[in-house]
């Protein structure tokens, strides 16, 4: 019987697989989808958000713990769980020197990030990178990798794990059979739900209109993200924790493809311009904050919109002023002319954009600060950055909502345990996304996904090790290991 | 094969070819990602633009290394519907560059088939020196005391032949490149900030810097591993062909100021560069060759593989004819092995502007535009920053 049990293949999998693998159990990792689409949403991350008291390699100055932790109090408004954040806000001070011995590079930020140049370190190639290298280090220490291997269900006998369960399924064609695999422990890290359409469509349902909003989400993440283990653990008793409909959730590129649209359909103008509904009516402050720190709430806002639709409209000024669209936008010379285009009401669009045009008190234009340009007497008002669209071509980016990934997860503690009915499993353990709401109950903050699935998951992977006879004690255990 | 027209006036905006299409549709969605910014020059040169011209494709073309780092980590990669392959639709395009910055334009027809061109030149140069050589000797197996074979062709003689082809050759590349250089290339620069790109240039072309991928690991060959082999290989062509260029060079100098004539003792200058030049020249291609059959096939252009490795099996003929008429100058084999390795040197010689020699031409010089252009202010303010 093999020691420890991973399932999942993105970062928190394979971190929790390396920890084990180093405290000298044996370790077989399944992973649900073909080798090819390997590592889950990690592939799309890039970077992960790093406390640090003095500048380090790629990273500047200082980000203490608690200035850590008020940023993560702040998104979340509060639901969170500080015991768990500081877990995870201590171990990202420490972690990268493990990362780094399992071939993770790190680079200054890109270029259009270095607002985060003190408090974020950046996979050098990004998520994928990182990927390829855990799964080239575990391979080398002798994890056993499986993948196109989705686990169905999960035996338990009495709050312990035995066996995770999978059906008979086809791989390119070929039958594989039903498989029954038994391990002394197991860390589940297999992500949250929001590839799952019935499941967005259960947990958002049907709005005042009559529409089924989640119908009109794109998806960012990983198409494997079905959340076939989450709702198997929570019918089977698991604690869980969030609320479904919370997630990472951005405005994106309409045109984005269905899923694992990723980084580059982010649409970046909405602070240089004007965003407007169907109805051609502006809904939300567009200048409220610098957009990196309010990117992550405009998902939210045009889910709240007739069709979950919404139109970023900006003019000649605002070119080169962003980074660049994935996808061209709708270029007109004339407010009517885009109007047409659009399909909108043409008189209330024109009205909406004069509105603003004249309500616009511009003093001096800056766009890499909070500037004094904004409106007077307008509803809802545009607090910086606004200037009248009066210099054509304008150009319009139609806006869906994008999920990242969901926060409903598995209750757990400072051990990464699965708990029923709040007690906790002595075998099984939880990491990553399908936890991660313990941490994050709403809000996002740049890089704090990575840092709770790397500190979780590496304590996932010691604790599933003890578990299964390889202590926190064993001579195998190094100075790297997680301390709990 | 006229793609478009090198020389068509700049007030018309080239319609772009197929290979140029695709360059410009990934590097749009590179430039909304650019999670690869740290792995070589081509990323940040595109960060500095919006929109991809016809000369900024050719110029973001010839940056690229080949090294794959960038599709072994790249979230868009097949079988995601955006398909990105940076290294195979840059490949494609500087097959473009060769064929259409050749000199006289009409050779560029020679990138088409260019396994079947260096196997026509090599041809053609051994029986032209296999002829030669029996019109002159009477036959192949001649042996010559002290292994003279001035004895077989005077040294003007060939002196004249290689010298008048190696200076077309020169004057080919030359013409090539100058005109890459004016359409891709407008940067006015002060000098102090020319003579530094210059330097950093010729370091990151002397040191290939950009197969070390980013982190001084290496590139990508096989899989998403990372090898230094590959850079290894490269220095031993690239030092072996200029160490037998230096042997060249002194016997040269040896022979016109000197009036010491070739042959040479094995403990002198040029014949020392000579063989260190070409254990140097048959270690590295044959070590290419190896790398290249192992290569991922999703890395480059499938369809170069027979110019790749055509060049690459050329420079390693022309270093092993050499070292076994060094080896065997004073048999009977002289004759013969003068005839071959003289073709071969031919062919190459022949074929050095319409062969793979050319991109280490064209890379040079976009790694100089991207060493002035890099310190130049950023054209683009994103904002984010």
């Amino acid at each position: 019987m093999i020691d420890v049990l991973i399932i999942g293949g993105g970062n928190a999998a394979l971190c929790a697989a390396l920890m084990a693998r180093e405290a000298g159990a044996s370790v077989m990792l399944l992973e649900a989808s073909p080798k090819i689409w390997r590592g889950g949403n990690s592939q799309h991350t890039r970077n992960l958000r790093c406390m640090h008291d003095a500048p380090q390699d790629v990273l500047i100055d200082a980000y203490p713990e608690e200035e850590y932790w008020q940023d993560l109090l702040k998104v979340t408004g509060g639901i969170t769980n500080e015991k768990l954040a500081r877990i995870a806000i201590r171990a990202s001070s420490s972690c990268r020197d493990w990362m780094r011995s399992h071939g993770v590079h790190f680079q200054p930020p890109l270029s259009g990030a270095l607002h985060v140049a003190r408090t974020n370190a950046f996979f050098m190639g990004g998520g994928k990178a990182l990927v390829n290298a855990y799964f080239r280090s575990a391979e080398r220490l002798g994890v056993k990798v499986r993948y196109n291997t989705q686990v169905t269900d999960i035996e338990m006998d009495n709050g312990k794990f035995v066996a995770a369960h999978i059906e008979e399924h086809e791989v390119d064609g070929q039958r594989v059979a039903a498989e029954r695999i038994e391990a002394r422990s197991c860390v589940l890290a297999a992500g949250g739900f929001e590839s799952n359409r019935e499941w967005l469509r259960e947990a958002w349902g049907q709005n005042e209109r009559g529409e089924w909003p989640s119908d009109n989400f794109l998806i960012r993440g990983t198409r494997f993200n079905t959340g076939v283990l989450l709702r198997r653990m929570i019918d089977l008793g698991a604690d869980s924790i969030g609320d479904p409909t919370q997630a990472h959730m951005v405005a994106i590129d309409a045109r984005a493809p269905l899923y694992d649209g990723g980084i580059c359909t982010r649409i970046d103008c909405v602070s240089l311009g004007v965003v407007v509904n169907r109805d051609g009516e502006r809904f939300y402050d567009e200048g409220e904050d610098f957009w990196p720190k309010r990117y992550a709430i405009w998902g939210r806002l045009v889910a709240g919109q007739p069709g979950q639709q919404a139109y970023s409209i900006i003019d000649q000024q605002a070119i080169g002023r962003f980074m660049p669209p994935v996808f061209p936008g709708t270029t007109a010379n004339t407010l009517r002319e885009l109007a047409r285009l659009l399909k909108l009401p043409e008189e209330q669009f024109v009205k909406t954009v004069e509105d603003y045009n004249s309500a616009c008190r511009v003093g001096t234009f800056d766009h890499t600060a909070l500037d004094d340009c904004h409106t007077q007497g307008l509803t809802p008002a545009k607090t910086h950055w606004a200037r009248p669209l009066d210099k054509p071509p304008f150009y319009a980016y139609p806006l869906k909502p994008g999920v990242t990934f969901t926060y409903l997860g598995l209750a757990t503690d400072e051990t990464a345990a699965v708990h029923f009915n709040g007690k906790a499993s002595p075998n099984l353990f939880v990491a990553g996304e399908m936890m991660a709401g313990n941490v994050l109950g709403k809000g996002y903050t740049a890089g704090i996904g990575m840092a709770i699935g790397t500190a979780f998951g590496r304590i996932a992977g010691v604790q599933a090790a003890a578990s299964a006879g390889f202590g926190i004690s064993s001579p195998n255990k190094g100075a790297r290991h997680a301390t709990v | 094969m006229q793609l478009f027209d090198p020389k068509a006036s700049s007030g018309l905006i080239p319609v772009l070819n197929v290979d140029e299409v695709e360059v410009q549709r990934q590097m749009t969605v590179c430039n909304a990602c650019r999670y690869c910014e740290g792995f070589c020059a081509v990323f940040p040169a595109m960060t500095r633009r919006l929109e991809f011209t016809q000369a900024d494709i050719h110029y973001l073309a010839n940056l690229c290394h080949n090294c794959g780092a960038c599709l072994h980590a790249c979230q868009y990669a097949a079988p995601h519907e955006f398909e990105i392959n940076v290294p195979k639709a840059m490949a494609k395009v500087r097959l473009d560059t060769y064929a259409e910055y050749a000199w006289p334009q009409v050779m560029g027809k020679l990138y088409q088939r260019n396994g079947l061109t260096l196997a026509l030149a090599s041809g053609t140069g051994l029986a032209l020196f296999l002829c030669l050589t029996l019109m002159v000797m009477g036959n192949l197996f001649t042996a010559i005391p002290g292994g003279n074979f001035y004895g077989i062709f005077p040294h003007n003689t060939l002196a004249l032949m290689f010298g008048s082809v190696f200076g077309f050759a020169v004057l080919a590349l030359t013409m090539g490149v100058r005109r890459f250089w004016r359409n891709v290339s407008p940067v006015a620069a002060p000098l102090p900030l020319k003579t530094s790109a210059a330097l950093e240039a010729t370091a990151n072309v002397a040191k290939l810097k950009y197969l070390d991928g980013g982190h001084g690991e290496g590139c990508n060959n096989a899989d998403d591993q990372f090898t230094l082999w590959r850079r290894r290989f490269h220095h031993l062509t690239f030092y072996g062909f200029m160490l037998c260029f230096a042997a060249t060079g002194v016997a040269t100098l040896f022979h016109y100021l000197l009036k010491w004539s070739a042959p040479y003792p094995i403990f002198s200058l040029p014949v020392m560069l000579g063989i260190a030049g070409g254990i140097g020249l048959l270690i590295g291609p044959a070590g290419l060759l190896w790398l290249n059959l192992r290569r991922n096939p999703a890395h480059g252009d499938e369809k170069q593989k027979p110019m790749d490795r055509g060049f690459i099996a050329l420079l390693f003929l022309v270093s092993a004819s050499g070292l076994a008429l060094l080896a065997f100058r004073e048999t009977t084999a002289l004759g013969l092995l003068l005839a071959i390795h003289l073709g071969l040197v031919m062919a190459f010689f022949l074929t050095m502007p319409y062969s793979k020699f050319a991109h280490g031409i064209f890379r040079s010089a976009a790694l100089l535009k991207h060493a002035i252009e890099k310190r130049q202010p950023n054209p683009i303010n994103a904002g984010s920053d």
